[in-house]
């Protein structure tokens, strides 16, 4: 044993008295940390619970299959619901192929350097205000050429990609070595290596990083603002060269409306928007956790 | 490196090393091409935000950073107070989410058993996930009414000596801003909190206690300042996120050029100015100020994250030599 020298960071001198006192410190701060987590829950728990109170009567078969109104009609999503979905269905085609690139080359070719370079422009970019992404998109693509969803497309794919690459980083690095190294030594390429061992055995891990930042674009309103918010078309439109109605730009512009109707609107569709989000991300964790117990079994 | 791995091959049925060759060359090109297309939109995405913003930078120059004026009709703007705001709001933000999430934390590593941690997590964990525009919304129309008539005048009847709480309660202001990016951060800290803890050796902890302290005394002696620096990188990150976040601080904080020293009244922050103001935008001038406004917030967002990163991978290495 080597002579052991404290940490000057830790503090291990015990109080000689006041036993009682401590004791009672410490019960207090077990309770204000039962406390915490129970006010987290709360909190969660008062959102949805006020979301579902306020929005679900509003819910019927009219709300899904009309457009957004014009004066003084009844309207509905529909919309919004398919604007909402080429959008993100664009913005997985556009980022999910390229991250799951970037992932690869940063986890199995790029060396130390580079990958230090490359991994910090990935946290640089995740850390990026959505905001400023879709300024960023106005400035590039909007001014000139007009509002459309293949700009608010591109704006949400630069906030995906840093996720889903984080995402597949973390499943790439999971995958055994020893199974890299068994095809190698069987002669099978590197490319071959990746794509027929490497990523199949982490395509659960990556598609749950996918239905996480799915969720995760389909809500975000800012880059929406700048790049799909100036709709031209009036009901349902799948021309995705125009700027389309979706549901979190429906949910902000009636949030801010002092028409009690305007903010019924804006409940219901926030019940839909909530409702996909929390279906996706428990379908993530049930992902995740299968995967877990295969390889706990296995 | 990459290809001389395979020279040890069997012939039978393999890809010639040319073959070999080619397809690494081509699958190793595209993954690069991959990552430098991302480093190159971070770029592209830095430098058109500061060219669309050049006008108002020239006009203007470094004082608009002090200036407090937003008028379309004298053609003047300033970052004053929304500067001011995003501080106020995030700071806040921050001092009421770090010893929440610290509890959180503990209490799902070091207290709840397993069965009660894990779903417990999952819930806090789902807070994040609500959509900003859906958390705005409930903050209007539930957490701002609530505000102006029971915490406001409760907080003004109890401290009321202080300025902070002066003036009329209001349903719209700096303070439900402030609760709002709590409920967006907490999340974010506690579950790196959480991750922090699990890793402290449980040598440490354990050979406190053994010496007579209590287990809060060892978490708060040993746990807590061995965790310091994580738990400084996790309030960074948290930070980052609440200046940038524009949408939910829009719609509740009652977008108001003003620097005032009550939190009940509206302000404003650089992101929410931006959503808010940009299509009701009449001058260029002022279309490039507000994208002023968004360099501001850029340059702010990239400091916070990149000191976060040093203060991880400090604290990484130190761990690793220990």
């Amino acid at each position: 044993m080597s002579t052991a020298e404290l940490d000057p960071r830790y503090d291990i001198r015990v109080p000689s008295s006041g036993l009682k006192r401590r004791r009672r410190t410490q019960k207090v701060m077990v309770v204000i940390a039962i406390l915490s987590a129970l006010l987290a829950c709360a909190i969660l728990f008062i959102v949805l619970g006020s979301v579902l109170l306020k929005g679900i009567s509003q819910l019927n078969l009219n709300f899904f299959t009309r457009s957004k109104a014009l004066f003084g009609q009844e309207g509905g999503i529909a919309d919004a619901l398919v604007g909402s979905a080429l959008i993100v269905g664009m913005c997985v085609l556009f980022a999910v192929p390229t991250a799951v690139l970037v992932a690869i080359y940063i986890s199995e070719y790029a060396r130390p350097a580079a990958r230090r370079f490359f991994q910090t422009a990935l946290d640089v970019l995740n850390g990026m205000p959505a905001i400023i992404v879709g300024i960023f998109i106005y400035g590039l693509i909007v001014v000139g050429r007009g509002y459309s969803a293949v700009a608010a497309a591109i704006a949400l794919a630069i906030l995906m990609l840093p996720m889903v690459a984080r995402a597949t980083q973390e499943v790439l690095a999971l995958v055994p070595r020893s199974l890299r190294e068994a095809s190698l030594a069987l002669g099978v390429p590197r490319w071959r290596t990746v794509y027929s061992i490497v990523l199949p055995t982490a395509i659960g891990g990556i598609l749950t990083g996918v239905v996480l930042a799915v969720a995760r674009v389909a809500g975000e309103t800012a880059p929406i603002l700048f790049t799909s918010s100036v709709v031209t078309t009036n009901g349902v439109s799948f021309d995705v060269t125009k700027a389309l109605q979706t549901l979190p730009l429906t949910i902000f512009l009636n949030s801010e409306s002092p028409s009690t109707s305007d903010q019924a609107a804006a409940w219901a569709a926030a019940v839909v928007l909530i409702g996909f989000v929390l279906v996706m991300n428990i379908l993530a964790k049930t992902f995740a956790g299968r995967r877990r117990r295969k390889l706990e079994g296995g | 490196m990459t290809t001389t791995t395979h020279d040890m091959s069997p012939a039978g049925g393999l890809p010639s090393r040319r073959h070999v060759r080619v397809g690494d060359f081509v699958f190793q090109g595209v993954a690069f091409l991959a990552a430098a297309l991302a480093t190159v939109t971070l770029g592209l995405l830095t430098y058109k935000v500061v060219a669309q913003a050049w006008p108002a930078i020239e006009h203007f120059g470094i004082s608009f950073l002090w200036t407090n004026a937003w008028n379309p009709n004298t053609n003047v703007y300033g970052a004053a107070s929304f500067i001011f705001g995003t501080v106020v709001t995030s700071f806040i933000a921050l001092l009421l989410a770090t010893p929440l999430s610290i509890a959180i934390a503990l209490f799902l590593t070091e207290i709840a058993p397993n069965r009660l941690a894990t779903p417990i997590a999952t819930i806090v964990e789902l807070l994040a996930a609500i959509p900003s525009v859906v958390l705005g919304l409930w903050g209007i129309l539930v957490l701002g009414p609530f505000m102006e008539h029971h915490l406001e005048p409760w907080l003004q009847s109890a401290f009321g000596f202080l300025p902070i709480f002066s003036g009329e309660p209001s349903p719209v202001g700096v303070l439900p801003a402030s609760l709002i990016l709590t409920i967006m951060i907490v999340p974010i800290i506690s579950a790196l909190c959480r991750e922090l803890f699990i890793r402290i050796p449980r040598d440490l902890t354990d050979g406190s206690q053994a010496l007579g302290s209590t287990r809060w005394e060892a978490i708060r002696r040993v746990a807590l300042p061995y965790a310091a620096p994580g738990i400084a990188a996790a309030m960074l990150l948290g930070l980052g996120r609440a200046f940038g976040e524009a949408i939910a601080v829009n719609q509740v904080i009652g977008s108001q050029v003003a620097i005032n020293r009550s939190l009940f009244a509206p302000g404003d922050t650089l992101g929410s100015r931006i959503a808010g103001q940009y299509q009701g935008a009449t001058s260029g001038l002022e279309v490039n100020s507000l994208l002023y406004l968004g360099a501001i917030l850029m340059v702010i967002s990239l400091v916070t994250n990149v000191v976060a990163q040093l203060v991880v991978s400090r604290f990484e290495k130190a761990r690793r030599l220990n």
